[in-house]
């Protein structure tokens, strides 16, 4: 008796939430079809600020001159790099924080705020201070520390730019793991912490068969924000090492700027941004396909 | 009939009124460096004389050029005096993106203004903007460290010269370089000085065909010799060391020879920044095969962009900021030490500026002995010292600049590095249709 | 069960040590601006030294701090306001009532940000330039909103997600329409959800340094622009630098602060149940 009914019941549902929807699609449908169009359409064009004199269709060939470039793979895998160790000390540490700062201790608010402050604070201005007041190896504070305890400092932007740049990025970053984990963890039903304890579990059994099968949908939702995020940095590479040495740390969002705001060469950039789209829907399908999918999303 | 009457009814506001009834609002753009911070303050000033009003735009260099390209590139008006180098001067004029600055009072004397920094801001005999200070590169190092090790600094060094001094004053376990020099990638970072240091080796960008010179031998020496000075004597995080980041190690001790912008003598000089005031000497920019284009020359000047909408009170207000007057009043108000520099020679014949600027004359010799228009020592087809007066320079300088602080990190060999930044230079130059 | 004693000490004196840690370099920055110039660059670093608010005093008076604040302010509140109010219902749509193409759609809105702004830079220029929207407040306000958008749906989505879908159709049978079931029964519950979307919202918005520079000039500069005119001018600028940036970071870290009480109150599933 319950079928006859059901069916005009879905088809109900479904009509009622188009115009839910409707808003939201519609308004991101124009910002993103508008542009897109746009710079598909600079894409295919000889276009330089600067130059004027260059003009007329282009074919393929930004393309072609993007790709054939030597920092072209170079700026991929630098790419690719950056945002896979970003993710995996902000996903570790988040989820620590979170666990940690869940649990009651003196002053929990207080401390819970220092943790998440590097998130507001400018990117450009953390690299600075990073950079300048932290990691230089003549006056920073790193290299004091360092001398006291009677090591070489470390020369970060000259033999480990990389990971200089991405200490800065996932101290920028980890605060924005620990805010969304911990207000899940907020939802965690104690009870079931409660119970596992008693049946004897101890602490890494716990966080592997309770908290983290808790955590995974918003683990997921921070792998996938934060990956759509990562994949834009510049600031901190430009204030750090302009990329270089070399192209130890050019990526490819880096190479886009590069041509859109040191060549003013809009044909090129927007080839290399319609580039970028097509690679990070292609890396945003394989999380999907290997992690989300596994998630009930 | 109509026109009496109109200028009759203006004049009678204008009397009642008592200020400029038609009083406008310009937005000017310009770089947060502390002689335009001075202008922003005492233009209060000029908005008082003239009833006009100033919205201002201040960033730091390289968004600032983003932002003033963006606007003037589109025909944006969003700007109606820009603040550019004269890199872009000669580029922009030629596009007819900036006005002719032909209006200014005769009192403005443009006599005055030193030969070198004029013609750069000149095209076809008009000029197109007007400079607010300029600077060139000059040795400076620490007298007491000289005096200390026995060595006297020539007053013409050369390249070999320098290396010897630094040789002998560097003392790495105590953090004491012999040379500091710049090694942040940028066309107007690190190639700033290395294009110097490429000239003064008797090198070139390009030849007469516009084909790119990184391979040839100038160019290996010159680079070999920065590298090999800078893992030797050079203090370490240079790769990613800009002017600032040079200034702060030589402010806090740390190095003995500095070679770079004349500018910096005076915050170097100043006991408030810095712990060497008073301890530093100064030389000519140093030489190796020739002295031609051995040391640089940037010219911070005020523009008035094509697509303004108040172009007469724009030119009204440069004209006052690049005027001896307006140097007369910062020396007055905020002390001589900080009069612009570079710009005029009556500057330089002031005695109260000389009384507080020691280095003055030194920077007036570099600013003055520069031609940017015969930059090398074999012909180029381009203009431009430390820089190439084409629109792709601003790419190539800073891919090149790239791989060079690869060299220098120790990354890649000074040939393979050198072989890189010719083949994306060459790319860039067909690409820019300069080469085919 | 209690935790043992030693338990919670370990638990403090971690809680403490990340904290310590991961506030360090912001402490650090706070510190600098109250440094002379050649204090801050002084090797070995000093953490005595004679302290000046001249660097604040230089900051606020030759940049406009008060007006790029309220920018700042205006254009955060509004791009996360208006952010909300069209992300809402589509995120309780998706939520509650899912259907075969949810799932594709919620990924296509996080699609939309896949474009690095600085390869849409010229199109998104040229539109504002067109349409007067340059250097307005209005204008950065739609493509800061248009940015956060997909964030705040996913957000959104799953707070709401968390809340069990019963207690909307027990509402429902007690006869509630749809605009009650939202405020009487939604709102409560994912209260904390909604305002730690809208604090990444607001955080994200505060201190996105690509569109507020490139699409103003004077009149809707906010603290970003605020921050560039100190930024690496020449000669030494770090402790002006930190003292702009702590004048920047202080009204959202006060405001973070504020609000930190709400998103921890704790959903009452308990009381639900």
């Amino acid at each position: 008796m319950a079928k006859p009914t059901e069916k005009p019941h879905r088809r109900a549902k479904l009509m009622r939430t188009w115009p839910l929807l409707t808003p939201a699609v519609g308004v991101l449908l124009l910002w993103a079809f508008i542009p897109l169009a746009m710079t598909l359409w600079f894409s295919f064009q000889r276009y330089n600020l600067v130059d004027p004199t260059t003009d007329g269709f282009a074919g393929f060939s930004n393309y072609k001159f993007l790709v054939e470039s030597p920092a072209f793979l170079v700026s991929i895998f630098n790419e690719l790099v950056m945002v896979a160790a970003v993710l995996v000390i902000t996903l570790v540490l988040g989820v620590a924080f979170a666990v940690l700062f869940d649990q009651e201790f003196p002053g929990r608010t207080i401390a819970r705020l220092l943790v998440i402050a590097p998130f507001f604070v400018m990117p450009t201005v953390a690299a600075l201070v990073w950079k300048n007041l932290l990691m230089d190896p003549v006056n920073g504070v790193f290299a004091y520390l360092a001398r006291s305890l009677g090591l070489a400092p470390l020369d970060w932007f000259t033999h480990a730019p990389m990971a200089g740049v991405v200490m800065i990025v996932a101290w920028e970053w980890v605060p924005f793991a620990t805010l969304i984990l911990l207000t899940a963890m907020q939802s965690l039903d104690h009870q079931q912490v409660e119970a596992a304890k008693m049946d004897g579990a101890r602490g890494p059994q716990i966080l592997r068969y309770v908290i983290l099968p808790h955590l995974s949908r918003p683990i997921t939702i921070v792998l996938m924000m934060e990956t759509i995020y990562l994949l834009a940095i510049f600031a901190e590479i430009f204030v750090t090492t302009s990329g270089g040495p070399g192209n130890a740390t050019t990526t490819l969002t880096y190479l886009i700027y590069q041509k859109a705001l040191v060549s003013f060469d809009v044909g090129g950039a927007s080839a290399g941004g319609v580039i970028a789209v097509i690679l990070a829907n292609i890396v945003a399908l394989f999380l999907i396909r290997s992690v989300a999918r596994n998630v009930d999303l | 009939m109509r026109l009496t009457i109109t200028a009759a009814v203006s004049a009678a506001l204008l009397a009642v009124s008592g200020t400029n009834a038609l009083a406008t609002t310009i937005t000017i753009a310009t770089v947060n460096n502390n002689d335009m911070v001075v202008m922003q303050k005492l233009s209060k000033i000029w908005e008082k004389q003239t009833g006009n009003h100033v919205k201002w735009v201040v960033l730091e260099e390289n968004v600032l050029r983003q932002r003033v390209t963006t606007d003037i590139a589109t025909h944006g008006g969003q700007f109606d005096v820009v603040t550019i180098g004269a890199y872009e001067t000669p580029i922009w004029a030629k596009r007819g993106w900036l006005d002719k600055l032909n209006d200014f009072p005769a009192s403005y004397d443009s006599g005055d203004l030193l030969a070198p920094v004029r013609t750069a801001l000149t095209e076809n005999g008009a000029m197109y903007a007007a400079p607010f200070y300029s600077e060139s590169s000059f040795t400076m190092y620490r007298k007491d460290l000289f005096e200390k090790a026995g060595l006297t600094m020539p007053a013409q060094p050369t390249y070999a010269q320098i290396e010897q001094f630094a040789d002998k004053l560097t003392d790495k376990s105590k953090q004491q370089y012999g040379i500091c020099l710049r090694g942040k990638p940028g066309w107007g970072e690190n190639m700033a000085f290395l294009g110097t240091l490429v000239n003064a080796y008797g090198g070139r960008w390009f030849d007469m065909s516009w084909k790119p010179q990184l391979t040839t031998k100038s160019w290996e020496d010159a680079i070999n010799y920065y590298v090999k000075l800078m893992q030797k004597d050079g203090p370490p995080g240079a790769a990613s060391d800009g002017f600032n980041e040079v200034e702060a190690l030589f402010a806090t001790g740390h190095c003995a020879i500095w070679i770079d912008s004349t500018v910096a003598a005076g915050l170097l000089d100043d006991p408030k920044q810095s712990q060497v005031a008073g301890k530093v000497g100064f030389a000519k920019a140093p030489e190796a095969v020739t002295d031609k284009g051995a040391a640089w020359q940037w010219i911070w000047s005020l523009a008035v962009p094509s697509s303004s909408k108040h172009e007469k009170t724009a030119e009204n207000f440069i004209a006052w900021a690049t005027s001896q007057q307006y140097i007369d009043l910062v020396g007055k108000t905020d002390g001589w030490v900080l009069a612009p520099p570079g710009t005029r020679l009556s500057t330089y014949q002031n005695p109260r500026y000389l009384a507080a600027a020691p280095f003055a004359n030194q920077v007036l010799a570099a600013v003055q002995s520069v031609d940017p228009q015969h930059p090398t020592l074999d012909p180029v087809p381009y203009t431009g010292i430390q820089f190439v007066t084409i629109p792709p320079f601003q790419q190539i300088g800073t891919t090149v600049g790239q791989d060079i602080a690869g060299a220098l990190s120790g990354s890649t060999s000074v040939s393979a590095a050198l072989q890189s930044a010719q083949d994306s230079t060459t790319a860039a130059m067909q690409q820019a249709g300069y080469l085919k | 069960m209690k935790a043992s004693p030693l338990q919670k000490l370990i638990v403090a004196v971690l809680g403490w040590g990340a904290a310590l840690v991961m506030f360090f370099p912001v402490a650090w920055m706070v510190l600098t601006g109250f440094k002379s110039e050649i204090d801050a660059v002084h090797s070995p670093p000093l953490l005595l030294f004679h302290p000046t608010l001249a660097n604040f005093g230089h900051v606020i008076h030759a940049g406009d701090y008060l007006g790029a604040l309220t920018n700042s302010i205006v254009i955060a509140l509004g791009a996360t306001v208006l952010g909300l109010l069209i992300a809402m219902p589509g995120a309780y749509a998706m939520a509650f009532f899912p259907n075969r193409w949810t799932k594709d759609l919620l990924l296509w809105m996080l699609s939309t940000k896949m474009m690095p702004a600085v390869g849409v830079l010229m199109p998104i220029y040229l539109i504002c330039q067109k349409s007067g929207l340059l250097d307005t407040l209005t204008g950065l306000i739609l493509v800061m909103m248009l940015s956060n958008l997909p964030i705040i749906v996913w957000m959104l989505y799953t707070f709401f997600k968390e809340i069990p879908g019963d207690i909307i159709e027990a509402s429902r049978m007690d006869g509630a329409n749809a605009l009650d079931q939202l405020r009487i029964v939604l709102l409560p519950l994912a209260g904390p959800g909604i305002a730690s979307t809208a604090l990444l919202s607001i955080i994200i918005t505060w201190n996105e340094a690509f569109w507020s520079l490139n699409l103003t000039s004077s009149n809707a500069a906010p603290l970003t622009a605020f921050i560039a005119t100190f930024s690496a001018p020449e000669g030494l600028f770090w402790a002006k630098l930190s003292a702009a940036s702590t004048l920047a970071v202080a009204p959202i870290l006060i405001f973070g602060w504020l609000t930190q009480r709400q998103l921890v109150r704790g959903l009452t599933f308990g009381a639900v149940k």
